[in-house]
């Protein structure tokens, strides 16, 4: 009885899901909750009960999506990127028409942000464009145009906006791609050689406020009250925290307002301070054990669409993390980029739990060789 | 899937090289957050708490300044007042209008606040009214309990109970200038309630009398706003401050001399105290010490009889005669006896000018020289022992010396000799500097305080030196370097001034069994004589004499020295005399001289109305005489 149960179809299915890595993946969004219910000052609302719900709704959803055989996400690569490329057009005519600088799709009963999709789709476009690239053009300049094309379009209407840090992901998504697609180191490593050469160069092109900017990230405290109060709040927050942390509802830093974007942007400071480096050190590990994952998927996936979606999923997480936790320990400058599952608000969390679903779905069909 | 090998290979390798990237990063990641948290860990700790809790400063409570007797002349009194935070109050003008509907605010204080709030620093407070009274700080409390930003605060004022009085001893207290927060960052200096002495004792004994604050620890947020209290330290009180002045010898001159611009000052002889140092008009020190309304400064300040000035120590006059005590004796101390005379015909001249007595003295010893203050024979002293010697002996008096007394400002005045003429105008000094020194004219200016030192110097020949903090008993003073005898026939003169016959004081002499006043009566012209010209009642206040006297008592064994200056008196015996006698009265005779004080009330309260009636009578004469102007007018 119990035999026929298990030989049948769903439970063979449901059995084969990466259940150790779901479970990673719930950890941080319980530990999420918990932190948000400590932001809010030890309550439920308003914002750890609606993450709570979110969360489960988009894991769920990411079970769901796990099913979805590989043709299809192929299928949908390019479509996916058009419709999303016109609807960043679409942002942009919308926010000439109002007169201000617009990010998001007004649908009556959600806000699209699509940029943050684009994410995604860069991803997708990009593995499905080398997987049917013929051997050895990925070197060449009919191999390494479009995808240029494909990466600096999104990237500039979101620059545009502007959105920075988007744009910037964008950009680090793709070029990620391009690398696992076999483009030719030197056509990496020498405008990469450039770029940093001309940096000085940049810098001195720049306004004077835009030099102050810079010169604000590298020495918050010289301005603390002013453009560096994000970033001085946020090390005090998390430099306070010491080792394990003041505890439990016990942060001041959040409680008491001196942490700006507590749930959003800078929830990691929140956690930090009341749970110490010991609370960090756990979540980045969690997440390294989760991304760790991913890129084991793509190097057990036998096609190459499998193979540059996994790795490039797992990279698109890592740079939210390594974005996110940069900017609040003080190593970038605030780009307003969430840090994936503990920060509160829900477009963020849906790109990482529909990349993550992709990962499950490819994770399954891994063994797969021809689509 | 043979023909793929060598792209596969490269795909797991640059896979495996992201894998490590993403561990590298994950790996600086923690090291960074292990920097922050564990080797910054204390700095950022401190800053936390930095954020977190602030120090609300509690103004301590000032000590107070008593009298000799203990008696107190500045207290503190409990006050109410409301302290307003701007940046949590939101809009400036709303809150304000809530808080007029329980303290009524005048457009006056609106602008006062608007101006203030405009440079505040965040979440620091500002005063919105003060000393608003118990039922005013009850209803705040209860009907805008819920008011963001809004501290009903108790405190506590400075009280002065003599209010005029004592004005120019004690001076007054009030916030502490930006100039003198930058220069210390004591940021106790920003707190509302917080007063600093601003002139007399208050100024000079400040941190005797300021003690130490005491401190709440609250938990604020980011916006200021106090989330909770965690714990307070008391402030400590300053210490007291003791003075030598009898508060009950002040009050009673300060009552006694009324609205006259006048100094007077009591010095006793034997240890030095400073009992009494009036000067009147002059400002209430309570009104000062919250807020100078500025047109009562104005009117203050444009005062001709002075009441911002400290008059016993920063007025300076001419002493006029006075100062001849210090000529009598520069004279004996160079050989002078006092048995020598001097024919007074009137007049003393030098080449083809006339010096001018006020009467016709005949024959003058020093001792009627004195008593009737004869010109003459001043001047013939003076040319004999020569100015040098007459400066040498002021000095020695006291005059043109600071004392080291507890007051901020002293002005030390002038005692002129050739060499100081030379500097000052680089002229050469000429016999009638001589003249006109000899009789206290001419350069020679003083302070009240030093024509008192100078009595109580001439009346015990020592070298009495004035103090006004009650401290460990003086040490005896030092004799002067001038025969006993000599002194006592200069205290023999100043004797008959009051009690001699032909005496110009006489009419001040004492009424108590037993005790005699000595004296001498001096006058100071105003303006320089000219043409005849005098300062007498015939003329507008501002121009008339001064009125001086200084006294000691008893002749027989001093006690006590005094100087008065009357401003405008015209003439010492009968406007600075009577003053002196009444205050010797006080000190040996309370009740006579509260008696007599009574009659002197009375009489000013009569010229008063007298005065009243005259100018009402004048109005309706006027009056009438516009009306019949107008009947006339229209009558043609």
């Amino acid at each position: 009885m119990i035999g026929g149960l298990l030989n049948s179809r769903w439970p063979q299915q449901i059995l084969a899901l990466p259940w150790r890595v779901i479970l990673l993946v719930a950890a941080i969004g319980g530990f999420a909750v918990v932190v948000l219910y400590s932001a809010a000052g030890g309550s439920m609302t308003p914002w750890a009960l609606n993450h709570a719900v979110r969360f489960s709704l988009f894991l769920g959803m990411a079970l769901v999506l796990s099913q979805i055989p590989l043709k299809v996400w192929i299928g949908i690569a390019y479509p996916a990127y058009g419709a999303i490329l016109v609807a960043l057009v679409g942002v942009e005519v919308l926010g000439a028409v109002s007169g201000g600088s617009q990010r998001w799709l007004e649908l009556g009963f959600i806000r699209l942000q699509p940029s943050e999709f684009m994410k995604l789709a860069i991803v997708l476009a990009l593995a499905r464009f080398y997987h049917y690239l013929p051997r050895g053009y990925s070197g060449k300049l009919a191999g390494i145009w479009p995808p240029l094309a494909l990466i600096g379009t999104p990237a500039a209407l979101v620059m545009l906006q502007p959105d920075l840090g988007t744009a910037l992901m964008i950009v680090a998504g793709g070029l990620t791609m391009m690398f696992l697609g076999g483009l030719p180191l030197r056509w990496l490593l020498i405008p990469g050689t450039l770029g940093l050469a001309s940096l000085p160069l940049l810098y001195n092109m720049l306004h004077d406020y835009q030099k102050r900017r810079v010169l604000i990230f590298l020495n918050p405290e010289t301005d603390p009250l002013g453009a560096g109060y994000h970033i001085t709040q946020s090390k005090i927050a998390i430099g306070s925290g010491g080792l394990f942390g003041k505890g439990f509802l016990k942060g001041s830093q959040s409680h008491l307002q001196y942490l700006p974007e507590q749930q959003t942007d800078f929830v990691f400071a929140t956690m930090a301070e009341e749970w110490g480096l010991a609370g960090g050190v756990l979540l980045l590990l969690t997440y390294g054990l989760v991304l760790n994952w991913g890129i084991r998927v793509g190097l057990q996936s036998q096609t190459l669409f499998a193979r540059l979606l996994a790795v490039g999923l797992s990279m698109t997480i890592f740079f939210y993390v390594l974005i996110n936790t940069m900017m609040v320990m003080g190593l970038a400058p605030v780009v307003g980029i969430p840090f994936p599952l503990l920060s509160y608000g829900g477009s963020a969390m849906l790109t990482v739990m529909i990349a993550f679903g992709i990962l499950m779905s490819v994770h399954r069909q891994r063994a797969l060789d021809n689509l | 899937m043979a023909a793929n090998g060598d792209a596969d290979r490269m795909f797991d390798r640059r896979a495996f090289f992201l894998g490590a990237v993403q561990a590298g990063a994950g790996f600086a990641l923690m090291g960074r957050m292990a920097y922050l948290s564990i080797a910054q860990a204390d700095r950022y700790k401190l800053a936390a708490e930095d954020n977190r809790v602030a120090l609300h400063l509690i103004p301590p409570r000032r000590g107070w300044i008593v009298d000799a007797t203990g008696a107190a002349i500045a207290t503190n009194r409990p006050a109410y007042s409301v302290e307003l935070i701007p940046s949590l109050a939101g809009n400036l003008d709303a809150a304000l209008d809530r808080v007029s509907k329980v303290v009524p605010l005048g457009p006056a204080d609106r602008a006062r606040i608007h101006e203030e709030a405009a440079d505040l620093p965040a979440a620091a407070s500002l005063t919105i009214a003060s000393d608003i009274g118990w039922d005013a700080f009850a209803a705040l409390n209860v009907e805008l309990a819920e008011m963001e930003g809004l501290q009903p605060q108790r405190s506590y004022v400075r009280h002065y109970p003599d209010a005029d009085a004592f004005a120019h001893v004690t001076g007054y207290v009030g916030r502490a200038t930006a100039e003198q927060y930058r220069e210390s960052k004591n940021p106790l200096y920003l707190v509302p309630g917080f007063r600093v002495g601003k002139d007399g004792v208050e100024r000079s004994k400040d941190e005797v009398l300021r003690g130490k604050p005491g401190a709440r620890r609250v938990e604020v947020n980011a916006r200021g706003r106090i989330v909770q209290e965690l714990d307070t330290r008391p402030d400590t009180q300053g210490s007291s401050v003791q003075l030598t002045i009898d508060r009950g010898l002040q009050a009673f001159t300060a009552a006694r001399v009324g609205n006259e611009s006048c100094s007077v000052v009591v010095i006793d002889v034997v240890t030095g105290d400073v009992k009494c140092l009036l000067s009147m008009p002059a400002f209430d020190p309570n009104v000062f010490s919250s807020r100078i309304p500025s047109k009562l400064w104005k009117d203050l300040q444009a005062d001709e009889r002075k009441p911002l000035l400290n008059k016993s120590l920063q007025g300076v006059y001419v002493p006029g005669s006075t100062f001849k005590p210090v000529t009598a004796l520069a004279a004996l101390r160079e050989g002078v006896t006092p048995a020598d005379t001097v024919h007074c015909g009137g007049a003393y001249r030098v080449g083809n000018n006339t010096w001018r007595c006020l009467g016709r003295h005949g024959t003058v010893s020093m001792r009627t020289g004195i008593a009737r203050s004869c010109n003459v024979y001043f001047y013939t002293m003076a040319r004999r022992v020569g100015p040098q010697a007459v400066a040498d002996m002021a000095r020695l008096l006291g005059l043109e010396h600071e004392f080291d007394i507890p007051m901020p400002v002293q002005r030390v005045g002038i005692i002129p000799d050739p060499a100081w003429k030379q500097k000052r105008y680089d002229q050469k000094w000429s016999v009638a500097d001589t003249l006109n020194m000899s009789i206290g004219q001419g350069y020679v200016i003083v302070n009240p305080l030093q024509l008192a030192v100078m009595t109580a110097r001439i009346a015990t020949g020592r070298m009495v030196e004035p103090r006004m903090l009650v401290g460990a008993a003086p040490k005896p003073f030092e004799p002067l370097p001038i025969p006993p005898e000599y002194l006592e026939v200069v205290r023999q003169g100043m004797d008959d001034v009051v009690n001699g016959p032909g005496g110009t004081a006489r009419a001040s002499a004492l009424n108590i069994p037993g005790i005699h006043m000595g004296g001498k009566t001096g006058t100071a012209q105003v303006r320089r004589i000219s043409g005849g010209f005098r300062g007498g009642a015939n003329v507008p206040w501002k121009y008339r004499d001064h009125a001086l006297f200084i006294a000691f008592a008893p002749v027989d064994n001093p006690r006590y020295a005094v100087s008065v200056i009357v401003e405008h008196g015209i003439g010492g015996s009968r406007a600075a005399a009577p003053i002196a006698k009444d205050v010797l009265t006080w000190i040996y005779d309370k009740e006579a001289a509260e008696k007599r004080l009574a009659g002197v009330l009375e009489a000013r309260e009569r010229a008063r109305r007298a005065a009243e009636e005259a100018a009402a009578r004048a109005e309706a004469e006027a009056a009438a005489a516009r009306a019949a102007a107008a009947t006339g007018a229209e009558g043609a």
